[in-house]
């Protein structure tokens, strides 16, 4: 964790109409750490990865990724260099099949073999898919549609994983597979970015946290650290 | 029953040449969800590339094709990145007031350049040939080609929107646009391509068109409410919903044909008198009406 973090992210600014959503946040996450960011609803959370991701302008402060300066990249850009961002919303493509939608994430990816390796894998990290392989998208449970989106993040083979509220919606028992399987690939290695609501089971799994509040980070550190602190019982249990 | 099975025959082989001239409008709002007001302009563009490059080399029209499509291509792709890219950012209605704007200009364009003349072609190894299939069917050789090349193209569009690499991200680009550019899909360029083979289809289909069908810097307009019948009933942004709808519209068309039929059958003198092929069009926009009202989302439903 001495290393050079791939990603950084220094005093970014993000207005929705000249209101301020993101009042100057900072964030780092090293090779092989899973990093949470928690913090309540409308504390800017997704507005802080979709501004990583290039599709929130940015209106001041840097983002590295592999040390370079990625914001004025495009999205599909970013998603070249290995920084794959799992939506909130998951945008699966409906009428397409299962296997189609997973394709897809290996779009940036040329190698035949190397698809059908992560395919492989996926199926291996979520056996309900391989089952439902030629069903639609649209057609599959919530719990079974998060499992395309994260599924279909993982074709591409990311250097930098970003899941933005992989449990939301989802019944509390599927709420622990995905969190199970978060923990399978910090297991594998993967290095991840995590936004969560189920702020103690995020916290829980990863190596570090932050704690977003109106906008700006007010608290960082391990995550047992942050359960224990008083910042962190407010910015919770205060709403 | 010669007129039935010719009217039949006619119908049909004009439908599938419509269906060629709508392809392109489907497409384009497949992806994309812009409707194309100036699609019939590009028809008109592909009638006169077909012409001219006819008349300059002394080649057969047919083989002025590949021209015609490298020139809607380019059309379609400089209409997306010089004009229509700044319009989706933009309001609904900043989007159909473009496109409309950019119908006025490619007309106004035509009419600088080519003057207000109709213009034919009076030549080619298609042009006044016709096959006897029997039974007083009479298939003009011009129309028969453009049938056969509407089929070929729509078979092309569907080999690369359902087996190709690029088509796969063309698909998502229409399902998704955002969620495909976090598959790393680079969405401008779907967009512009979608715009090159909409552009492309439709100015193959003027190239046919012009070896019966003369050209003026107006006849955009007829070809776009036509195309725009033909997709809102087969589903806007399906391309197997376009192809059966033109069939339909091709059919409506020949409805005098049908009208003449039952006449002559059941010797009905008030159906004589009416002299129904000065409405053929109407009956198309009356279909269109209808299908509005009754069915919005066309046979196939949008964007299937």
């Amino acid at each position: 964790m001495t290393s050079e973090p791939i990603l950084a992210v220094e005093n970014i600014k993000v207005r929705y109409s000249g209101l301020p959503v993101l009042r100057g946040v900072s964030l780092w996450v090293a090779a092989g750490e899973t990093v949470s960011v928690v913090g309540a609803n409308g504390a800017g959370k997704s507005t802080l990865l979709r501004a990583i991701m290039a599709t929130q302008p940015v209106f001041d402060g840097t983002i590295r990724f592999l040390g370079r300066e990625i914001h004025a990249l495009s999205t599909e850009a970013i998603v070249r260099l290995g920084l794959v961002y799992v939506p909130e919303e998951k945008m699966l493509f409906g009428p397409l099949s299962v296997e189609e939608n997973l394709r897809l994430g290996a779009y940036v990816i040329n190698d035949a073999a190397r698809i059908e390796q992560n395919i492989e894998f996926v199926f291996s990290l979520f056996p309900r898919l391989k089952e439902r392989r030629t069903q639609a998208a649209s057609t599959l449970s919530g719990g079974e549609q998060q499992m395309v989106a994260i599924g279909r993040g993982l074709m591409s083979n990311p250097r930098l994983l970003m899941l933005d509220e992989p449990s939301l919606g989802l019944a509390p028992i599927l709420v622990d597979e995905v969190l199970d399987t978060v923990r399978r690939l910090k297991a594998e290695g993967m290095t991840i970015l995590l936004v969560e609501q189920n702020v103690r089971e995020a916290l829980d799994l990863s190596d570090r946290g932050y704690v977003l509040q109106t906008g700006r980070m007010v608290k960082e550190g391990t995550g047992q650290a942050l359960l224990d602190s008083d910042i962190f019982r407010q910015a919770f249990l205060g709403i | 029953m010669e007129i039935l099975l010719s009217s039949l025959a006619a119908g049909l082989l004009i439908g599938m040449a419509l269906a060629l001239v709508a392809l392109g409008l489907t497409i384009i709002f497949g992806v994309m969800d812009i409707v194309n007001f100036a699609h019939g302009e590009f028809l008109m563009i592909g009638m006169y590339t077909g012409l001219f490059t006819a008349q300059a080399t002394g080649l057969d029209p047919l083989f002025t094709l590949p021209v015609a499509a490298l020139v809607g291509f380019l059309l379609g792709g400089v209409c997306y990145y010089g004009f229509i890219r700044f319009l989706i950012r933009g309001p609904m209605v900043a989007q159909l007031l473009g496109t409309f704007g950019l119908m006025l200009f490619l007309r106004n364009l035509a009419l600088l350049i080519f003057g207000s003349e109709d213009r034919a072609l009076h030549h080619g190894l298609l042009v006044g040939r016709s096959i006897d299939v029997g039974m007083g069917v009479i298939i003009p050789a011009t129309k028969l080609a453009a049938a056969v090349l509407a089929i070929f193209s729509f078979w092309a569009v569907w080999m690369l929107m359902n087996r190709t690499h690029v088509g796969k991200a063309l698909t998502a680009t229409a399902l998704n646009p955002q969620g495909a550019r976090y598959m790393g899909i680079p969405t401008e360029k779907m967009n512009a391509l979608a715009w090159g083979i909409g552009g492309a289809t439709v100015t193959i289909a003027g190239a046919l068109l012009v070896n019966f069908w003369s050209v003026n810097p107006f006849v955009g307009l007829l070809f776009t409410m036509i195309a725009f019948t033909i997709v809102a009933l087969g589903g806007f942004g399906s391309v197997r919903g376009a192809f059966f709808a033109a069939l339909v519209v091709g059919l409506i068309m020949e409805f005098p044909g049908f009208w003449d039929f039952f006449s002559y059958t059941f010797d009905i003198q008030w159906m004589y008198d009416i002299p129904m092929t000065s409405f053929k069009y109407t009956w198309v926009y009356l279909a269109y009406f209808i299908i509005m009202v009754a069915r919005p989302r066309g046979l196939f439903g949008w964007k299937h």
